[in-house]
């Protein structure tokens, strides 16, 4: 389907960032190129310099970063242009969407005024033409009720539909080339969905081309005719989708595809011993009141919910953002007032004020999902492994808690002589072993895991998941195990809670749940998270 | 992938605080200012001590005197000064002349004059050590010898001959002191409000924010002046009166601060781990907050030091013979066109003080925000 | 937005009752009174005065006696000033201040913006620097010591401009005090836009506008200012207020009829109804600034709604 001609060449592309610590070369001479309408995927983690390379393509570096090498678009090198001549390409032969949909719209005009600006700016035709011609684009990213949403702000608008808007502003100048970076990963799992539909078929009605950057290689598969694999600032394996799925060459483009989570849970005997059980579980928050600020609105962030947790059993819970997954795990942990039944370890505690819960807390540990916040900045990793020690344990000694601390390093995979430094020197997935660690060293039964890999890129998620495993066998330990990514869920629990809107919608083992989902909810959050490459591919 | 025989020797960490501080070093405004001040500090504690001139002496014989680097007295002050002596002495100038840094006068009178009015040339400040030359046998004249005291007037004298050098410095002590002990006066109590307040949240939070905000619409000076009103012009009440005012803003910042810290996820860990509101206050909320109050301090002496001047130059502030910036300013600004260095020394000193506080905020603000640039 | 603007101006009235109520009793608390210090002035006479003016009543009678006149607009009569009330002292003094303010805070408004946005487009290059020591430089230097050297360089040694006074408003009469007034706030606007406008340009929906190809006009005045104006709007309500009732300071140097000073010489002497009058007048010009800010931020800021 893709023509011949080529749009866009990259060649011998380098990137440098002048920064405090020095000069940081962020690509280092890449080559790549798109064909009239086709759809070209770079994947890459974090940090592979993917996204800096279409950002210098549209000259929106920053400040301290410089491009050099060409960047060729149809004769001319966008690298050096001037200005006018560049905005005479950029938003209207080459368009760019972005990640984050809620602050990439203007707050302050409405999506109508946004939407005509360009239109107005390329075209040079007036008003009302391009109000109508922005109706037009708005019905075409099908947003409800185009005339009346002309008029909204963004803030009245949801993220998908905020991204819907920015697609529609960036093909309302018929473009040859969009450039997506990373337009969904800041989206549910069922939005996700739809907007990659949306785009595949305009994608294939305007034919224009597509430069689709993600970490995600389900969209990749999904969508993209050529990959671009990028690590470390170079192009290090490209080739058609299909041959980079079924035959990588690289060692990194197999990591990448061995990343997957895989792997799956045994259930636990029926025997096994109850350690955790919420019985109709309520959460209700107030929002708004007090002092002169009119009537509160109550919200039921869990509507009767009850979990039974054994010993050494994984119970995922699944959901988008919003469904009230974390709610419930820190209801449980008794970290949040509810209502409800708790019994841990047979003995009723939804009574225990802080005191009488202080004990119990060794054995109800949490792992948070940031592995930036959720660790103190001033203070060492030793420290912050070992503080429940104090709490729990404060008869040992400093020595002791020392010697604690670097057994936990050991256990958790971090070098214990690292254990005095702050968290600031560790990496995202060091970061999140050491709040691993913190919980462990407890020894506690209950483990509450909130989207601990969610903000890791797919080979530490894996290193993670296999940890967690590990240290659950080795200890017997309990997981409620949330999360929105399916594939994590599904290589983790055995057994699985699908939660919406507060309330839970469907629960069973991972294969009835993956497999023979019952609810229309679960069949279209199944549908979303795992197309069959066949079926989806435009 | 788990190595238990790991060095046991284990690596020292870089705390946010090394990296502050090694930031602060590397800017050269900051340094530069910090040892300015210190400079400052030093000069204006031991300064008075060392000055010939004690802050509070008045030389009748210098009043308003312009600052110079040569000595005084001028000749033709000499001849005012003795004009002067000869004229308390109720006699007549008949002849003077200066030799080997003595002056020679001979005096004239209808009646007889008594050999004691020479005490009149020791007392005053440009002659010491005098004495009888001469005296003629009908004792209607009388020589006497003197010699001259020199005087250095660096910055000049103020209206009633005070030397204005040590008056600078001393003025600078009282300012840097208040603005000192005011600044740590009102961090105190607008970390402890501010703590308090964010801390227990709800409505006891709510309350004790709307009386901050009461106080906000009140008219600031307003309560500076009613303070000053009940303590009366003292300086050691001074300051708290100061501090008393402008902890409203280390309040706030104190207040917002707890509760973002409070809502960070490490606090959530604590409390999962079962750390107590002690616990978590010491170990979590205080080392987190420190960085901000730091920050504002630094801002907040420039203000008090400012607020203090801006009392003393109304009338409010401290009294004479005491005296600070904010009062020498206030006296130059009133003679402004016969002797402009009253003016100009002490806004310099003030000025540049100012301006050394800032930069060594700024640089404070750098190194421990260092996202904000 | 009307019925905003309705609410806000009743729950102004216990904000401002409760700053009548503290400022009266802190004040009679004070030691001393209106005809205290005047030595040897006869006790008798003394006697009559404070009957004259109801201060021999019982302090809650007279607390209630001067909301009751408040509410019907009267400040009372000056005890220290003992020809004008209260409120004939503001009708003279107030449009002194206000004119003065007024233009202070325009050019503050105008000249500090400007700058400010010069520094935040030509961040880290020498313009910006040059800013930024301007800026530092003018919200350092106190404007008691900006007046007298303003006096000493364009009145004493050029003698382009009258030392002090008023002259009946001449113009340049009134150089030096809006001027003096003006430099510290134009440092203030220059630092607040200059960082507002950075962040501006900073965001997200900025690279959107730029990767659309639209122009650098649009992208500056229409979708960065709009946004960065809002700091200086806030900031702008509290610095209006204490710029249009008076500078102490500045009068004082200026030897100006404005309101300003009255306040500190006024409560030297006991003169309890100008104090209260000044402490009135202050907060109502707070309140209202206030709001015309809020109301502002509603404009500017589409996200706010005050219903």
């Amino acid at each position: 389907m893709a023509g011949n001609e080529t749009i866009l060449s990259v060649e011998n592309l380098k990137i440098r960032f002048r920064t405090l610590d020095g000069i940081v070369d962020a690509v280092k001479g890449i080559n790549m190129h798109v064909k009239a309408g086709e759809t070209v995927a770079v994947v890459g983690e974090s940090g592979s310099g993917k996204s800096q390379t279409m950002m210098a393509a549209m000259r929106l570096l920053a400040s301290n970063g410089e491009a050099a090498g060409t960047i060729d678009y149809r004769g001319a090198n966008l690298l050096n242009l001037s200005k006018s001549e560049l905005n005479e390409i950029r938003g209207r032969k080459v368009t760019m969407i972005f990640q984050e949909p809620m602050t990439s719209l203007d707050p302050l005009y409405t999506i109508g005024n946004q939407l005509m600006e360009p239109i107005m700016r390329h075209r040079r035709i007036g008003r009302e033409a391009a109000r109508q011609e922005a109706i037009k684009m708005l019905k075409l990213v099908r947003i409800p009720e185009p005339e009346r949403r002309m008029k909204s702000y963004p803030y009245e608008m949801s993220g998908g539909q905020r991204q819907r808007v920015m697609i529609a502003m960036a093909i309302a100048n018929d473009p040859d080339l969009l450039i997506a970076d990373e337009p969904t990963t800041a989206l549910d799992v069922t939005i996700q969905a739809e907007i990659l539909n949306l785009m595949a078929d305009l994608r294939k009605r305007l034919g224009m081309s597509m430069i689709f950057i993600t970490h995600d290689l389900n969209i990749v598969r999904r969508i993209a005719d050529r990959v671009y694999v990028m690590r470390l600032g170079e192009v290090v394996e490209e080739g058609d989708t299909r041959t980079i799925f079924s035959q990588p060459q690289h060692p990194y483009t197999k990591a990448l595809l061995a990343a997957e989570p895989s792997g799956h849970k045994e259930p636990v005997p029926k025997s096994a011993p109850t350690v955790l059980a919420g019985t109709d579980m309520r959460v209700t928050f107030k929002i708004g009141g007090g002092f002169l600020a009119g009537d509160p609105v109550y919200l039921k962030a869990v509507d009767r919910v009850s979990v039974t947790l054994k010993r050494g059993q994984t119970i995922g819970i699944v959901g988008e953002s919003g469904s009230g997954k974390s709610t419930l795990a820190r209801a449980l942990l008794k970290l949040l007032p509810s209502e409800g039944a708790i019994q841990f370890d047979g003995r009723s505690i939804e009574k225990f004020d802080p005191a009488q819960m202080r004990p119990l807390r060794k054995q109800l540990q949490i792992v948070f999902q940031d592995p930036f916040g959720s660790l103190s900045p001033r203070l060492t990793a030793g420290q912050i492994v070992t503080e429940g020690l104090l709490v729990h344990d404060p008869s040992i000694s400093g020595k002791e808690r020392d010697r604690r601390a670097a057994l936990a390093f050991s256990e958790v995979g971090l070098d214990p002589a690292n254990r005095n430094r702050y968290p600031h020197e560790f990496s995202g997935g060091q970061r999140q072993r050491i709040a691993i660690a913190r919980a462990i060293i407890l020894k506690p039964k209950v483990v509450v895991l909130d989207e601990p890999t969610s903000a890791l890129d797919r080979q530490v998620q894996k290193q993670i998941v296999e940890l967690l495993r590990d240290l659950q066998k080795a200890n017997n330990l309990s997981y409620l195990f949330i999360s929105h990514d399916l594939a994590v869920v599904r290589a983790m629990a055995d057994h699985i809670m699908v939660m919406k809107d507060g309330r839970m919608v469907e629960q069973g083992s991972p294969e009835q749940i993956f497999d023979h989902p019952h609810e229309d909810y679960t069949k279209r959050l199944m549908a979303a998270a795992f197309v069959d490459h066949a079926e989806a591919k435009v | 992938m788990t190595d238990i025989t790991a060095s046991h020797a284990p690596v020292v960490g870089r705390s946010l605080w090394a990296d502050a501080l090694a930031r602060l070093k590397a800017n050269k405004a900051a340094m530069f200012s910090l040892i300015y001040l210190a400079l400052m500090a030093i000069v204006c504690v031991f300064g008075p001590y060392l000055l010939p001139h004690p802050y509070t002496t008045i030389y009748q014989d210098y009043v308003r005197t312009p600052p110079s680097l040569s000595a005084y007295p001028r000749p033709d002050m000499i001849e005012t000064a003795l004009q002067d002596v000869v004229r308390r002495m109720r006699a007549d100038l008949e002849e003077w002349h200066e030799q080997d840094e003595r002056v020679f006068v001979t005096v004239s009178s209808a009646k007889a004059i008594d050999d004691r009015v020479v005490r009149y040339l020791d007392r005053s400040n440009t002659f010491n050590d005098a004495r009888v030359e001469s005296k003629s046998p009908d004792g209607l004249k009388l020589t006497m010898s003197a010699s001259i005291k020199k005087e250095y007037f660096l910055f000049g004298t103020d209206n009633t001959g005070r030397d204005l050098l040590a008056r600078t410095l001393m003025g600078g002590r009282i300012s840097l002191a208040i603005g000192l002990l005011a600044g740590f006066v009102a961090v105190v109590i607008g970390v402890l409000y501010g703590a308090t307040a964010g801390f227990a949240g709800g409505k006891t939070d709510e309350i004790m924010m709307r009386v901050v905000d009461i106080l906000y619409s009140l008219p600031f000076i307003f309560f500076v002046i009613m303070l000053v009103v009940f303590f009366g012009r003292n300086f050691v009440l001074m300051f708290l009166a100061v501090g008393a005012v402008l902890w409203l803003d280390m309040a706030r910042i104190v207040r917002g601060q707890a509760l973002s810290i409070r809502r960070q996820e490490y606090v959530q860990a604590a409390e999962a781990l079962g750390v107590g509101s002690w616990g978590i206050l010491l170990r979590h909320i205080v080392p987190n907050l420190l960085g901000p109050v730091v920050i504002y301090m630094t801002l907040l002496v420039p203000q008090v030091i400012i607020l203090e001047s801006f009392l003393s130059f109304l009338g409010l502030g401290v009294q004479e013979p005491m005296t600070s910036w904010g009062v020498l300013i206030s006296q130059g600004a009133k003679n402004i066109g016969s002797a402009n260095w009253l003016l100009l020394f002490p806004a310099f000193f003030l000025v540049s003080t100012l301006f050394a506080l800032n930069f060594v905020g700024d640089g404070l603000r750098d190194a421990l925000d260092p996202k904000d640039r | 937005m009307l019925r905003y603007v309705f609410r806000r101006l009743l729950t102004a009235i216990p904000t401002l009752f409760v700053i009548v109520t503290i400022s009266f009793f802190l004040i009679r608390v004070a030691p001393g009174g209106p005809f205290n210090q005047e030595k040897g002035l006869n006790p008798v006479i003394k006697a009559n005065l404070d009957r004259q003016f109801g201060l021999d009543e019982p302090l809650w009678m007279q607390y209630l006696n001067y909301l009751n006149n408040l509410l019907h607009g009267d400040f009372g009569p000056s005890y220290n000033l003992p020809d004008f009330t209260v409120k004939e002292l503001f009708e003279v003094g107030l449009p002194v201040s206000i004119q003065i303010g007024a233009s202070a805070l325009i050019l503050a408004l105008v000249i500090g913006s400007a700058l400010g946005i010069i520094a935040a487009l030509r961040q880290n290059k020498g313009a910006d620097y040059a800013v930024i020591a301007t800026a530092t430089a003018g919200s350092t230097v106190p404007t008691f010591v900006i007046a007298p050297v303003y006096q000493l360089i364009f009145a004493t040694t050029l003698a382009l401009v009258p030392v002090a006074g008023w002259a009946g408003g001449a113009f340049a009469n009134k150089i030096g005090p809006i001027v003096t007034l003006a430099l510290p706030q134009i440092a203030i606007v220059a630092r607040l836009m200059r960082g507002s406008m950075i962040e501006a340009l900073r965001s997200h929906h900025i690279r959107t506008a730029r990767a659309l190809g639209l122009s650098d006009w649009s992208i500056i005045i229409k979708h960065a200012l709009r946004g960065a104006l809002l700091p200086i709007v806030s900031y702008s309500g509290p610095a209006a207020a204490a710029l249009l009732t008076g500078s102490i300071i500045v009068e004082s140097i200026f030897a100006i009829p404005g309101v300003g000073r009255y306040f500190v010489e006024a409560a030297l002497n006991r003169d309890y109804t100008l104090v209260m009058g000044t402490v009135v007048v202050i907060a109502i010009f707070t309140i209202v600034f206030n709001l015309i800010v809020d109301i502002l931020y509603a404009v500017v800021d589409p996200r706010v709604r005050y219903d």
